[in-house]
């Protein structure tokens, strides 16, 4: 049996590079729609007017609405754009952070998107630099200056290319508006602050290591027919494998704690208190045919402890649920206790029920509460409960702060004595 | 110091008809060999009988794959939040910063408890390795690799060695000695070897074996004192980045999770994959099991978690929100099983609710991506190392065990 080393997976689909940025990109569409979007308007700059702008307070505002998340989430979200350069302050930007406030930001260009994962070459960025020097008569931060001279030491046999286009493209960028000049100058700004961060400001693009390389495009790779058997010998088995129901699965990791477990025998009220245990007890009464008592307890809770308005339709309802004549689930009161009930739901308050309830509820604790207790189900659900471990250390661990340091394991070994687990008294913390 | 490795490429003579070519390894029987890419083509047409073409067996393939599907789409019967509608809700709960460790001149990598509860390894990409104690902040030990990204370390059971590799394609372990006059760097053991970067290492139960995982697609059993390859476990489709053990009352297994995206459950004794799911959109970075040890939840660059179930064979949570948009890069279950703390490349950690499936808290703090991220052995703290250089320890507020 043999393999060809690395082979793709089996759809033979290419790994998709970076899926955040494709994902902010959408999020940055969204903030543009005309209807849904974050509120644009126009931005005065000096005498020009740019439209479109948006202030940092609206995009946050927009990020909670829209994520139902908080203001702190949202400014942070809102940063991480920014610092991938899909929005951009509009007053010349020397950095990409975004204020939650009247500071005014724009979208960047799809042009300049960082998902076009253009190779930003030293070339462009020399181009980019000597075109803000000839512009600010040589104002670029110090960094800049310090790349500039590194870029023309390193490619000085193309620099006159370099000044040349850089003139070219300002030329070409007086025959625009003074408007669409001054974006065009953020956008270029904000896509190198991106692509090549001041110092201090950490990479965004840099993603460590690459993946892949083993399947990556430089190598070729065969599927082999020993590889496919394998894979087809691997479903086969798994298509063989016994499986259990979710249902089942699942409960288990649902399962309580014992002490909770056992709570709901100490009183009925336990039982009810705790909805977990009241939910076991449905399901028991259910095996009893006498699950309506507990459903009928629960719509006189709801009427209880509801809302005014909700008071007489809750009545009209519980009537014919519970207590009119064939009604589908009707529960066994006492003839004095459903005549005085019936009387009293022509004038319908949230404790016209409460007679009916506590007969229910007595009903229910003196007769299926201790036929509950002895049930199978309940010894299962005993059985089958956990018991957290490291409950009993807690008491010990309030406190954060060591008293003395705690001897490493690697020393007690060398000296030759058996390790010693560290006492409850090490791990004192204040 | 080497600052990128590159898959190995060899120019020799092939093993197959021996002439002077640019190899390719390629595996026979578990053997490595080296062939030229005319006879690996031939070779990967071997074994086709009469009218199989390679075609038609990709297709019969993914025909099983999808009856698969049906099959487990069968049982499921009920969701994991509706099971969980009768837990109660957590309350709110504050998880404080109680130390940072600072130290580390480059971004942290890959971190582990030590069984003491006290004290933490980590690995940065400028190759540093350092041991702190996480009460009293100090450093105890610091070994600088030869090579630059350490992704993975780990921290023996006995609490006397380490265990840590990355570019170098190897995984090397020291022990740890507070002798002054000893150089920990001369005790280095090298263990595994790879033909592509380590991505993940962990200790079995005991300090005898490591089992790692490469970015050569595969994961192998060592034995440290000798250095021998006790098993070694193909399957996956490309990188594989992270791996962890099941608990040890559930038997010899262990998952992992690739660039494949697939995330692949192993038996140690015999090499064989036992299970595999493939659900998520991206490279799976991190996977962890249950304390149960009948699940695992797994982090992807897809940005969302999700939670596997091995009896019901399937996916049955999926841990995600429109506004978490970056990859999950570390998971790791508190004690009882109850939250899922997930750190990911947006500089935060999420805390879910892994019955209900709802999010419970976001941590901020870190200034960067979080790199890693483990829940101390008993369950008080946690641990995040992030790309800013720093680790920070938080704790719960409150006193039970969840």
């Amino acid at each position: 049996m043999a393999m060809a080393a690395g082979s793709t997976s089996l759809g033979g689909r290419p790994r998709v590079q970076r899926p955040h940025l494709s994902k902010m990109e959408r999020v940055v569409v969204n903030m543009q729609d005309p209807d849904h979007g974050v509120k644009m308007r126009s931005q005065r700059l000096l005498i020009t007017v740019i439209p479109h702008a948006v202030a940092g307070t609206d995009i946050v505002e927009w990020l909670v609405q829209k994520f139902c998340i908080s203001e702190e989430e949202a400014l942070h979200l809102g940063t991480l754009l920014a610092q991938h350069g899909y929005i951009y302050p509009l007053r010349e930007p020397r950095g990409l952070a975004l204020l939650p406030d009247e500071t005014p930001y724009r979208f960047q260009t799809p042009y300049f998107w960082t998902s076009t994962l253009w190779p930003a070459s030293e070339l462009d960025y020399a181009i980019y630099l000597a075109k803000k020097n000839i512009q600010k008569q040589g104002a670029l931060a110090d960094y800049e200056k310090e790349q500039y001279t590194l870029l023309h030491k390193k490619i000085n046999h193309s620099w006159d290319l370099v000044v040349m286009q850089a003139r070219e493209q300002l030329r070409a960028a007086k025959q625009r508006r003074k408007g669409d000049r001054m974006v065009i100058l953020c956008q270029e700004q904000t896509y190198w602050l991106v692509n090549r961060p001041p110092p201090g400001v950490s990479n965004v693009l840099e993603q460590g290591p690459e993946r892949g390389s083993c399947t990556s495009r430089r190598v070729q790779m065969i599927q082999s027919s020993d590889f496919y058997k394998r894979e087809i010998e691997c479903f086969r088995k798994a298509l063989g494998r016994n499986r259990v129901k979710s249902s089942i699965c699942l409960e288990a990791v649902v399962a309580p704690t014992k002490l909770r477990v056992e709570r709901w025998g100490f009183s009925f009220r336990e039982l009810l208190d705790d909805p977990m245990g009241r939910a076991h007890f449905m399901d028991f009464l259910q095996k009893e045919f006498s699950a309506e008592n507990l459903s009928f307890w629960e719509a006189c809770e709801e009427l209880r402890f509801g809302g005014q308005s909700q008071v007489p339709i809750l009545v009209d309802t519980v009537y014919q649920q519970f207590l009119a004549p064939g009604a589908a689930h009707w529960v066994n009161i006492d003839s004095r206790t459903m005549e005085r009930t019936l009387e009293g739901l022509h004038q319908p308050h949230r404790y016209v029920l409460d007679a009916a309830q506590l007969h229910i509820y007595m009903l229910m604790k003196k007769d299926s509460y201790p036929r509950f207790l002895k049930s199978d189900m309940y010894k299962g659900l005993l059985a089958e409960a956990v018991i957290p471990l490291e409950t009993k250390r807690r008491a010990f661990q309030f406190l954060w702060k060591p008293l003395h340091s705690s001897p490493s394991p690697a020393l007690q070994l060398a000296s030759g004595e058996p390790i010693a687990a560290s006492s409850p008294a090490d791990d004192q913390e204040a | 110091m080497c600052d990128q490795t590159f898959l190995v490429n060899v120019f020799g003579s092939c093993d197959k008809c021996f002439k002077q070519r640019a190899l390719r390894p390629v595996f026979k029987k578990s053997q490595q060999l080296n062939y030229c890419s005319i006879c690996a083509e031939i070779m990967a047409t071997d074994g086709l009988h009469e009218n199989e073409t390679l075609a038609s067996l990709k297709s019969e393939a993914e025909s099983l794959k999808g009856k698969l599907e049906e099959e487990r789409a069968k049982l499921h019967d009920v969701e994991l939040h509706q099971v969980a509608e009768r837990v109660e809700a957590l309350g709110q709960f504050v998880m404080k910063t109680r130390r940072t460790l600072k130290g580390h001149g480059n971004k942290v990598l890959c971190m582990d408890w030590c069984k003491d509860k006290r004290r933490i390894v980590s690995s940065s990409q400028d190759g540093k390795v350092i041991v702190w104690d996480s009460f009293t902040t100090n450093k105890e030990h610091a070994v600088t690799m030869p090579c630059t990204w350490v992704m993975a370390c780990a921290y023996a059971p006995s609490g006397c060695a380490i265990a840590c590799g990355g570019l170098d394609n190897k995984c090397s372990v020291y022990p740890l000695t507070f002798d002054k006059n000893e150089n920990m760097a001369a005790k280095k053991k090298s263990v595994a070897m790879h033909t592509n970067y380590l991505s993940a290492c962990s200790f079995t139960n005991s300090d005898m074996q490591i089992l790692t995982a490469s970015g050569d697609g595969t994961c192998a059993l060592w034995d440290v004192e000798s250095g021998q390859l006790l098993q070694s476990f193909h399957g996956h489709g490309a990188d594989v980045l992270c791996l962890d053990l099941a608990p040890s009352e559930t038997g010899n297994t262990f998952v992992s999770g690739g660039c494949d995206k697939k995330a692949m459950v192993w038996d140690m004794r015999s090499g064989q994959c036992v299970q595999a799911f493939e659900t998520h959109e991206s490279d799976i970075n991190s996977v962890r099991y249950y304390p149960s040890g009948d699940a695992f939840a797994s982090g992807s660059d897809d940005a969302t978690c999700r939670l596997y179930d091995l009896r019901a064979d399937r996916e049955v949570a999926i841990y995600s929100k429109e506004s978490i948009i970056f990859g999950a890069s570390s998971v790791d279950f508190s004690l009882s099983g109850r939250l899922l703390f997930a750190g990911y490349n947006d500089y935060t950690i999420n805390v879910w609710d892994v019955l209900k499936g709802s999010r419970v808290s976001i941590l901020f703090g870190h200034e960067n991506r979080v790199s890693t991220l483990r829940v101390s052995p008993d369950g008080t703290a946690f641990c995040s190392g992030s790309w800013d250089h720093t680790l920070r320890v938080r704790k719960t507020s409150f006193h039970f065990a969840v």
